[in-house]
């Protein structure tokens, strides 16, 4: 039988804010346990939260980008529910009156493209790190991350598969990065994932049970969970057994899902309206103050590099995957009409060079300007492409221009025949045998001598011209 | 009864409070006549009426993303119960 997959996707991503979302202790990842805190984010009696506005602005910022409507009136809430990383054994959030609501992405899928809803988006605070150790009998609880400003999205099951899923959250994580609102980390944690899923038989208008899914902090890891889980629900399904709705975790180690909690156990959150926040009033003097600062989004940006710039779709992707990538990208187009030529250079090249070294390409030696230069010199002929790599080499290295790096080294391509000529004769006298076995119809030969000649000239061999020359000499 | 025993021990068991089977009859029938004069609430008109979160009147109290300095570890931790390591140190868990 054909099945229908069903999918929702819940993400939390961390904002870049500088301070948590209710104090003004610091946001930053890595520093020494419990020394970001305070009375307010250690969930202390008596104390008061005060909503940072940067984080408001973050929200209106993904709202607006993912096509939802804002909302003017909002109030925070309780969740309750006890566990040793929530010290005030409430979290803050928003229940009924999210930031944002009735939004949309699209994403790109198999040539073609697809909306996928968007329910709310609403703010919310971290909880602190729970860490294990597998001997002991003790959990160890840093509160460092308790309080730290998110923002929840939530999709409508409008995928229909893993690949659907994957395009969804691979998009929505580059429009927060775009935005400059979540550094997009899914190892780290600042970009997290839940899903909901369920299976049905092809065209049944009833949904299946749906099993919720944690614990998946890669793309491959969201790509695996659903694939197991989907066949875990088929099954079921074709052996006449229920899906529980449960809450699952995957163990990426053994490649399964398995049960967290039941839906006895699911938690009764008991939300009620926080009384330590007032109402915070969002009015359209906001909102357009924020939509002055949104940037152009990945995909509005890959389809225009394809179009405008004609270069394939793939190389639109590339160029798009980071918003300074692709500033770089026009920016040397600033400096050359040649969008796919440097299109080349940046994709392989550069893209080395950074992750080789871990340079951000805003810090990189070679600027836009010299890239574009020296690309300028391939194309008038004065070096060749394989020189261009050395140069290439030289620039990031020194900080020197493409053409005072041919100058010194001494790089020019070789472009006049009578030398190029005069070096291929003395190779073809110094290698009778192979001469008469091209002679004899080996002709692949051709490559040994253009071989020679280009080792001759040190690679400065214009190749085309060290090809007919060659050809020419051993044909007459 | 409007707070039937199952209810009184769903709500003592996730506010982490343990009741003898005197004290649950006893909150069961309290707890019921709360919520029963509470219902007078439900006989007024509300149609049009936006839900009051909030007694006051100011909106958007807002705080600036600029840091103010957090407090001294050691008097982050004065209250632990138990420690280690810089952290506070519970009974394990996990799910």
């Amino acid at each position: 039988m054909d099945y229908d997959v069903v999918i929702g996707l819940e993400v939390h991503i961390q904002l870049l804010t500088d301070t948590k979302i209710f104090c003004g202790c610091l946001t930053k990842f890595g520093d020494a346990p419990n020394t970001n805190v305070c009375p307010v984010c250690l969930g202390m009696p008596g104390v008061l939260p005060v909503l940072n506005e940067k984080v408001v602005d973050f929200g209106i910022k993904l709202g607006l980008a993912t096509n939802s409507t804002i909302s003017e009136r909002n109030i925070f809430a309780r969740k309750n529910y006890f566990y040793p990383d929530l010290p005030k054994g409430y979290q803050i959030t928003q229940y009924d009156y999210p930031l944002c609501k009735k939004g949309f992405l699209e994403i790109d899928v198999d040539g073609g493209s697809k909306r996928i809803g968007i329910t709310r988006i609403h703010m919310e605070e971290d909880a602190g790190k729970l860490i294990h150790d597998e001997k002991e009998d003790y959990s160890y609880v840093d509160f460092n991350r308790s309080g730290v400003p998110l923002l929840e999205i939530v999709s409508e099951p409008d995928m229909s598969s893993t690949k659907e899923a994957v395009a969804y959250l691979k998009e929505l994580r580059q429009i927060v990065m775009y935005l400059g609102i979540c550094d997009g980390n899914m190892e780290q944690g600042s970009f997290r994932c839940d899903a909901n899923i369920s299976v049905k038989p092809k065209g049944s208008s009833t949904y299946g049970i749906r099993t919720e899914l944690k614990n998946m902090n890669s793309f491959r890891n969201v790509q695996n969970a659903l694939e197991y889980e989907i066949s875990r629900h088929v099954e079921l399904i074709e052996q006449g057994k229920q899906v529980e709705q449960e809450t699952r975790l995957w163990d990426a180690g053994l490649g399964v899902t398995r049960t967290m909690r039941t839906k006895e156990e699911s938690h009764d959150y008991r939300y009620f309206p926080e009384p330590d926040l007032i109402p915070l009033i969002v009015d359209s003097v906001w909102i357009e103050r924020v939509k002055k600062t949104l940037p152009e989004l990945p995909r509005e940006k890959r389809h225009r590099f394809a179009k405008d710039y004609g270069i394939p779709m793939y190389d639109a992707e590339v160029l798009t995957q980071q918003r300074d990538v692709a500033d770089y990208f026009e920016a040397c187009l600033k400096f050359i009409d040649a969008p796919k030529d440097v299109s080349n250079w940046i994709m392989t090249e550069v893209l080395r060079v950074l992750k080789e070294e871990s340079i951000d390409i805003t810090k990189f030696n070679v600027t836009p300007e010299m890239l574009a230069n020296m690309i300028a010199l391939i194309k008038k002929g004065v070096i060749s492409g394989k020189i261009a790599k050395g140069v290439f080499e030289e620039m990031h290295r020194t900080g020197k221009a493409a053409y005072i790096i041919v100058e010194e080294k001494g790089l020019l391509q070789i472009t006049d025949e009578g030398v190029l000529r005069e070096k291929a004769k003395a190779i073809l006298d110094s290698h009778p045998k192979e001469v008469k076995s091209y002679k004899d119809g080996k002709v692949q030969l051709l490559g040994f001598f253009v071989g020679q000649l280009m080792k001759e000239t040190r690679g400065k061999a214009n190749p085309k011209l060290a090809n007919k020359v060659i050809k020419g000499l051993l044909e007459e | 009864m409007k707070v039937d025993l199952r209810e009184v021990e769903h709500v003592s068991r996730l506010a982490r409070i343990y009741l003898t089977d005197t004290e649950k009859s006893k909150f069961s029938a309290e707890l019921s006549s709360i919520l029963e004069y509470m219902d007078l609430l439900s006989e007024v008109d509300t149609t049009d009426v936006t839900p009051t979160v909030h007694t006051l009147s100011i909106i958007n109290a807002l705080r600036h993303d600029a840091r103010k300095p957090s407090i001294p570890h050691d008097d982050a931790l004065q209250n632990a119960p138990s420690e280690s390591n810089g952290m506070f140190s519970v009974p394990k868990v996990i799910e």
